[in-house]
């Protein structure tokens, strides 16, 4: 087929593509997602007993801050992606000095305690399923995420599906804190960071392959 | 360089807008730019080179809703060409041997000669009949779509849809023709 033949068959096609812009389609998703992951967290794991109680300190909304801003900056870098010739580098930098700055708050708890005190704000009582709830909680919000993706012009797919990853990690680990009763800098800058992370990396091992186009 | 973008963005917009004059206009233009682009990056494989251009210009058509308004649509376009051209050489496994270049780099060009893409016209006669008949009556007979949709029985909006069909089963087998 000769290219200005396929030119008319284009033009015949001319007209707006779908009804909504990538931001809204993935702010839809979001919201899909975010109420998928609610659900499970409801019917697997249930709430902290001490919900109610937990609202009212402070160190609750710390921990839903940090996660949740993990999450909108892998959104804001997500719906860049999405979009040939648009930068991610703000995004990418906003996400690094987030988990910078709460490292160094985790850090300098670990400095601060001693001996066995230590080891009890490391381990709290579930540093061993943290991570692993984490990550499958981010599963759904990948998933959808990566699908609407598929739709847009990722043209860095391994980046762009990180991105999905930690977007779905920032908002799993939130949302996991409606069942998870650890309240120490140090558990949360390890295990909950950690739980975003093989989101995220995740994320980019599927977007690797299934983001091209 | 800025007379280009002036050129390109009215055009893509009028055809965001339901334009079908100025959005084959836009391609037409675009696919000059292409071709030299890509000649330039494959001149070991000079064959490919209309092919990459038929399947940028369909990623282009097809993705056209990841263009913000308020972006160059040089930098759009470029982001798009320059992944396919990348996505081209993973597929060949033929490593980077130009280096990778700017949005400059992609406005400045010279013409080359057309060539007719073989995949494209390959990959064409494996669409199911009825999108065949119906890009075939739109490409070749020069119909109007809602002429050639009433050749094959089809009111306007089904045939509308029917050619946003194929043209996304002629990009999704395109990309994966053997070469």
């Amino acid at each position: 087929m000769q290219t200005d033949e396929l030119i008319d068959l284009l033009a015949a096609d001319a007209g707006p593509v779908g009804r909504y812009a990538p931001a809204q389609r993935l702010g839809l998703g979001a919201g899909v997602g975010s109420i998928a992951i609610l659900m499970l967290v409801l019917a697997w794991l249930g709430l902290r007993p001490d919900l109610a109680a937990a609202v009212g300190g402070a160190f609750f909304w710390i921990k839903a801050a940090y996660t949740a801003a993990l999450g909108a900056a892998g959104f804001w870098a997500v719906e860049r992606l999405g979009r040939p010739g648009v930068s991610a580098r703000r995004p990418a930098v906003l996400g690094a000095s987030i988990l910078a700055l709460f490292v160094l708050a985790g850090l300098a708890q670990v400095v601060s305690l001693s001996g066995p005190a230590r080891l009890i704000a490391v381990k709290g009582v579930s540093w061993t399923v943290c991570t692993r709830n984490i990550a499958i909680l981010a599963a759904p919000s990948l998933l959808i995420t990566l699908l609407i993706m598929r739709q847009l012009a990722p043209t860095r797919p391994t980046l762009a599906g990180f991105a999905a990853g930690a977007f779905s990690g920032g908002l799993a680990a939130t949302l996991y804190g409606l069942h998870c009763p650890e309240a120490t800098f140090v558990f949360v800058a390890l295990w909950y960071t950690l739980g975003v992370a093989v989101s995220a990396v995740v994320g980019a091992a599927i977007g690797r392959w299934w983001l091209r186009w | 360089m800025d007379e280009l973008e002036s050129t390109l963005k009215p055009l893509m917009l009028d055809g965001l807008n339901g334009d079908a004059k100025a959005h084959a206009q836009l391609l037409k233009l675009l696919s000059e730019r292409l071709r030299a682009y890509f000649g330039r990056r494959l001149s070991a494989s000079p064959d490919d080179v209309e092919d990459l251009v038929q399947e940028t210009l369909l990623a282009v058509h097809l993705r056209r809703a990841t263009y913000d308004r308020a972006q160059p649509f040089t930098a759009w376009a470029h982001g798009i060409a320059r992944y396919k051209l990348v996505d081209h050489w993973r597929r060949r496994k033929v490593r980077a041997t130009a280096p990778l270049d700017d949005v400059a780099d992609f406005l400045a060009s010279a013409p080359v000669d057309t060539d007719s893409g073989l995949d494209l016209t390959r990959v064409l006669s494996t669409l199911p009949a009825r999108q065949r008949a119906l890009v075939e009556d739109v490409k070749v007979l020069g119909l109007s779509l809602s002429e050639a949709g009433r050749r094959g029985g089809l009111s306007e909006g089904a045939a509308k849809v029917a050619l946003h069909r194929a043209l996304k089963l002629l990009a999704e087998r395109l990309r994966h023709a053997d070469r």
